[in-house]
Parts: structure tokens; C-alpha cells; sequence
């Protein structure tokens, strides 16, 4: 197992710069470059959490944007409402994710294959609406966030290396809880039922319990990057959570590798350099985008990380 | 008599227009193999699926050492001690063969909503797992992708999996399909030594081996149980004889 590989080379290499760029970020002056790898951190959060009912779980979600939505919102309704605590707005914005996951995952789950992914397509365009109706929220133009979460001088967000270490933390964290999860009891249930849900039935598994459960803690974690992209961005939007931001995440966790640990934040890492460098040389840059995904998708069977595997093994 | 392990009363369930099951009853008695027959089209999967809860009947019971089951989803008469296998192999190919094992002996060994701990680490599963392969003779592919076993293999793991939930009556919907000779033959083997721990209903075409290992046969014949008995008395059935086997096979087989 401690066999050296591409892709650990490669993931290693990936992580390292996370954890050392805003160093450099810091030294030289270059405030970009640190804002731009927070965004990746929260995003490759998000599409961790997508990557664990999509990949493991086998539940292909259209509308996990909800989350980063509910989780943003959460943050910046109580800070316009005068809570600035985030030790009220990240627990809020935890639970509110989870209770809207198991609400969503529930009637979901009903359905299977296109049923589900059109279905919970259409919750999360349900919430980008609610989300523009709040008036006393900005509704369609949004919401200033005046103030970040305040911990209590535990940890700064308003300084950017401080919040860019929490966020990475997070990353960290959820990326540790998932490689736990799916290798305990709970997870190889989950990923049974991905394989072949009428034989796990046969020995003794209801399906639908272990998928919402699986369903609620991918969501609750989603939940946790909307309430950093909000701290972010010091603004939320219904536009967090339109499908076209869904979509996005799930191109991130496709094309950095379906069901592997740190595929989605490969998947992440370059999508959004990619988006980034593409949108400098010309505005046209979504047409240089959309073949290249195309090609990785056609011709990548796994995604970055299943190419580095096989250019691993020669 | 003692109460039998397996009561079927009365079931009827019907597709649109057609019967395909048609009042059955039946009795499997505890540690009996009872084989069911019949031709194509017999009903013999429509009636294996009301037992193991994949369809609902319209009417009838189906009672489990007494107690009844007939509308239980399929994953509570699991824990009831009713396990299956099917037809067509059904396994997590992307799993080895030890963790399709080991899954089914979760299943039965306390709640599977543990987070943290490495399941494939947990000895009491995985030695679940073994042992149900040994008794199937796999032991030495454990490790292996399900996927990248032989059928014949596949076949066998069906069993094991069947066996790590600890039955008190299996289910086998035709475990011979597909096989070649000498696999039917260890099959049969198998099943000649598994007879002896747990209680069997066993749906197969290979009569050879049905009137090798059955106690008693049911015969199925357009939803409708036409004959039940011993080997014997089902071989020198003349509605049977007619219906399904054939005169020859039948004298040819006889004694």
C-alpha cells in the first residue's frame, strides 16, 4: 500500500501548495493570489461533500448549490439581524442545511436515476426563488455581509491569511471525516447500495435510511462551505445556489474523480485556475472551457485522478 | 406436527389478466429441503419473490416460523433468518469477494450506522466472511474483485453470502443456472452438506439434482402447485408426467 504513485505524487504536490502558496501570498505582496486559492478551498469544500453522495453514495445531486446558498444565507441573515457571533451563524448555518437535506433527501430518494437528479434540480431552483423573494434580504439584488463571523478574538476572518488557514482547515477536516466514513460500517453500506441496491436489500440493508442519512451529512458539510463563501465574499446572493453553480460542482468532482478522496479538490483546483486564466486572455473563455472538459470527460475515464492512475501503472 | 418453518397459504397474485400465482399452499418443515418445479413461465420467480418480499401478493399469507411476513419489505424477513439467492447473480461487483461476504454478516451483527471505525478491520465480520467462504470452497479468492471471478465462482459466492446472514431457511433460485457439468456437481455437493445446518426451498431446472437432494418436491404448473410429495411419489405422478417431465425422462430415471 505504500507503493509511490502518480497520483500521490501529484495530490501531494496539490496539497502542498495549498498549504504553502499563501506563504508566498504574504511574502511578495500578491493579495490575488490568496484570494483567488480561498475561493478553490471553500469550492473543493463544497464539491468534497457533492463528491460524497455523487461518487461513494452513488446519488447523483443537481442541486447541491442549495446548500451553499442556505449555508451563506444563514450567515448573513443574522449578521443583518445583528448576530454576529459565529458561534451562533456556523451552527445555524450547520443545521439549517442538514434540516433542508433531510427535508429534500426524503422526498428524493423516492426517486432513482434522472427522476432524482431532475428532482433535486428542482428544490434547489425552489430555494434560489425563495431566496430572491426575501425582501428584508436584498431578494434578487442580495445581501451585504457588513461583518464576518466574529469568534471572539479565537481566530480573525476579516485577516485574510487567518480565515484562507480556517477555510483549508475546514477542507482538511471534512476530507478526513469523509475517508472515515467511507470506510466504516455506514460507508460500505452506502457504497453497496451505490453497486447494487436489490442485493443489499436481500441481506438486510433498507436502502433509503442509510442514502438519506449519507444524503443529510454530504449536505450539512456543503452547508459549512456556504457559510465561508459568505464570509468570503462579505456578500450572498440567490445566485449562490442557481444551477448553473450545481453544475459547476459536479463538473469539478467529475473531473477531478468520481468517488476518490481528493479528486473533487483536484477537480476544483483546476477548473477554477483554469476559469481564472482562460476569463484573462479572452472573454470568450467559456468556449475554450466547455471542449476541454469535454475532451477530459470523453477520454479521462476517472476523471484527473483515474488518468494520473493509469499514467502511474505505465 | 410441529409448525413448519415455511407456511404458504392461499397466495394468489395475479399480472393484468393472468394468474400467476394461483392458492398456493405449501409447508416446508424445519431442516427439509423442499424443491420447487415447473416449467417455464410455471411462475416459480413470481412466487420466490412474494417469499423473499421483492412482490406483494393480492391475497394469501406467507408465515416464518409462525409468525407472519407476508407484506414485510425484504430487509426485515432478512433479519428474520431468510436469506436468498438469485437467479441471476446478483453481487457488488466492484467489492472482493470478502466484502460482499462480510456485508451480509453486518447486516446481522448489530447497527451499520458506525462512522468511524475501518469496517474491513472489525475481526468479528471478517471472520464471518471467511468462513462462509471456506464452507463454499473460496477461501483463496477473497480478495479478489467479484468482477473479476468466473461464474461459476459467482454462483458460489451467492451462496456464501446467503450463508454469512446465519438463515434459518435459504432461499436458492436456481444456484445451478449457467453452470457446466463438474461446477453442477460440486454444487450439488455443497448443497448436500449445507442441507444438514439450515432449512431449504430450492427452485431449480437441473432435475438430476433436484431428485438427488430434495425431501419433498412441489410442481408448479401455470401458478398452480399440481403435486406435492417425495421424490417418488412426484416421479410416478401421472398429472406431473404429463404436465412437465415427459414419460421418457421419467422412465429413464426410474429407481
Amino acid at each position: 500500500m505504500k507503493a509511490f504513485t502518480v497520483s500521490k505524487a501529484v495530490t501531494a504536490l496539490m496539497l502542498a501548495g495549498l498549504v504553502l502558496l499563501p506563504l508566498y501570498s504574504q511574502l511578495s505582496g500578491n493579495i490575488f493570489i490568496l484570494t483567488l486559492l480561498t475561493r478553490i478551498v471553500i469550492l473543493a469544500l463544497a464539491a468534497a461533500s457533492l463528491n460524497l453522495i455523487m461518487g461513494f453514495g452513488g446519488m447523483m445531486s443537481f442541486g447541491h448549490a442549495a446548500y451553499l446558498g442556505i449555508g451563506g444565507y444563514a450567515v448573513g441573515m443574522l449578521a443583518q439581524e445583528g448576530i454576529g457571533s459565529g458561534f451562533i451563524q456556523f451552527p445555524v448555518a450547520l443545521a439549517a442545511s442538514a434540516i433542508y437535506g433531510l427535508v429534500i433527501g426524503a422526498l428524493s430518494l423516492r426517486t432513482r436515476g434522472v427522476y432524482f437528479i431532475m428532482i433535486t434540480l428542482a428544490f434547489a431552483q425552489m430555494a434560489y426563488y425563495v431566496a430572491s423573494g426575501l425582501a428584508r434580504y436584498g431578494g434578487d439584488d442580495g445581501l451585504t455581509v457588513y461583518k464576518r463571523s466574529d469568534f471572539s478574538g479565537l481566530i480573525d476572518l476579516g485577516n485574510r491569511t487567518q480565515f484562507y488557514y480556517l477555510c483549508l482547515a475546514c477542507l482538511f477536516g471534512v476530507i478526513f471525516l469523509i475517508w472515515r466514513i467511507v470506510n466504516s460500517r455506514f460507508g460500505l453500506v452506502v457504497q453497496g447500495l451505490r453497486s447494487n441496491e436489490q442485493r443489499m436489500q436481500a441481506i438486510g440493508f433498507p436502502a433509503k435510511r442509510y442514502q438519506l442519512v449519507c444524503f443529510v451529512i454530504s449536505g450539512t458539510m456543503c452547508g459549512l462551505a456556504g457559510a465561508l463563501l459568505a464570509n468570503n465574499t462579505d456578500f450572498v446572493s440567490p445566485a449562490m445556489m442557481y444551477w448553473t453553480r450545481s453544475g459547476d460542482l459536479m463538473v469539478m468532482v467529475i473531473l477531478g474523480g468520481m468517488g476518490t478522496l481528493f479528486g473533487p479538490v483536484m477537480g476544483a483546483v483546476v477548473f477554477l485556475l483554469l476559469e481564472e486564466f482562460l476569463s484573462q486572455i479572452t472573454e470568450y473563455w467559456a468556449l475554450i472551457m466547455g471542449p476541454l472538459l469535454l475532451l477530459i470527460v470523453l477520454f479521462g475515464r476517472g476523471g484527473i485522478m483515474g488518468m494520473l492512475g493509469r499514467a502511474g501503472r505505465g | 406436527m410441529a409448525e413448519p418453518l415455511l407456511r404458504v397459504e392461499k397466495l394468489v397474485r395475479r399480472f393484468g389478466g393472468i394468474i400467476a400465482t394461483d392458492n398456493v399452499s405449501l409447508d416446508v418443515a424445519s431442516g427439509e429441503l423442499h424443491a420447487i418445479i415447473g416449467p417455464n413461465g410455471a411462475g416459480k420467480t413470481t412466487l420466490i419473490s412474494q417469499l423473499t418480499g421483492h412482490l406483494e401478493p393480492h391475497s394469501g399469507s406467507v408465515l416464518l416460523a409462525g409468525r407472519d411476513i407476508t407484506y414485510l419489505p425484504a430487509y426485515r424477513r432478512c433479519a428474520l433468518g431468510l436469506a436468498r439467492s438469485f437467479q441471476i447473480t446478483s453481487l457488488l461487483l466492484d467489492f472482493t469477494a470478502a466484502d460482499n461476504v462480510a456485508l451480509a454478516a453486518q447486516a446481522h451483527a448489530g447497527t451499520s450506522f458506525r462512522f468511524f471505525a475501518n469496517a474491513r478491520k472489525e475481526k468479528g465480520l471478517r471472520d464471518a466472511a471467511h468462513a462462509a467462504l471456506d464452507r463454499v470452497g473460496l477461501a483463496h479468492r477473497a480478495d479478489v474483485l467479484v468482477s473479476k471471478l468466473s461464474h461459476g465462482e459467482r454462483r458460489q459466492i451467492e451462496l456464501a453470502v446467503a450463508l454469512a446472514s446465519k438463515p434459518k431457511l435459504l432461499l436458492l433460485d436456481e444456484p445451478m443456472a449457467g453452470l457446466g457439468v463438474t461446477e453442477s456437481q460440486g454444487m450439488v455437493k455443497l448443497l448436500q452438506e449445507l442441507r444438514k445446518e439450515v432449512s431449504i426451498v430450492l427452485v431449480e431446472h437441473d432435475m438430476p439434482a433436484v431428485f438427488a437432494l430434495a425431501d419433498r418436491i412441489s410442481v408448479l404448473v401455470y401458478g398452480r402447485v399440481i403435486a406435492s410429495g417425495v421424490p417418488a411419489a412426484i416421479r410416478a405422478n401421472e398429472d406431473v408426467k404429463r404436465a412437465y417431465l415427459g414419460d421418457q425422462h421419467v422412465v429413464t430415471h426410474h429407481g
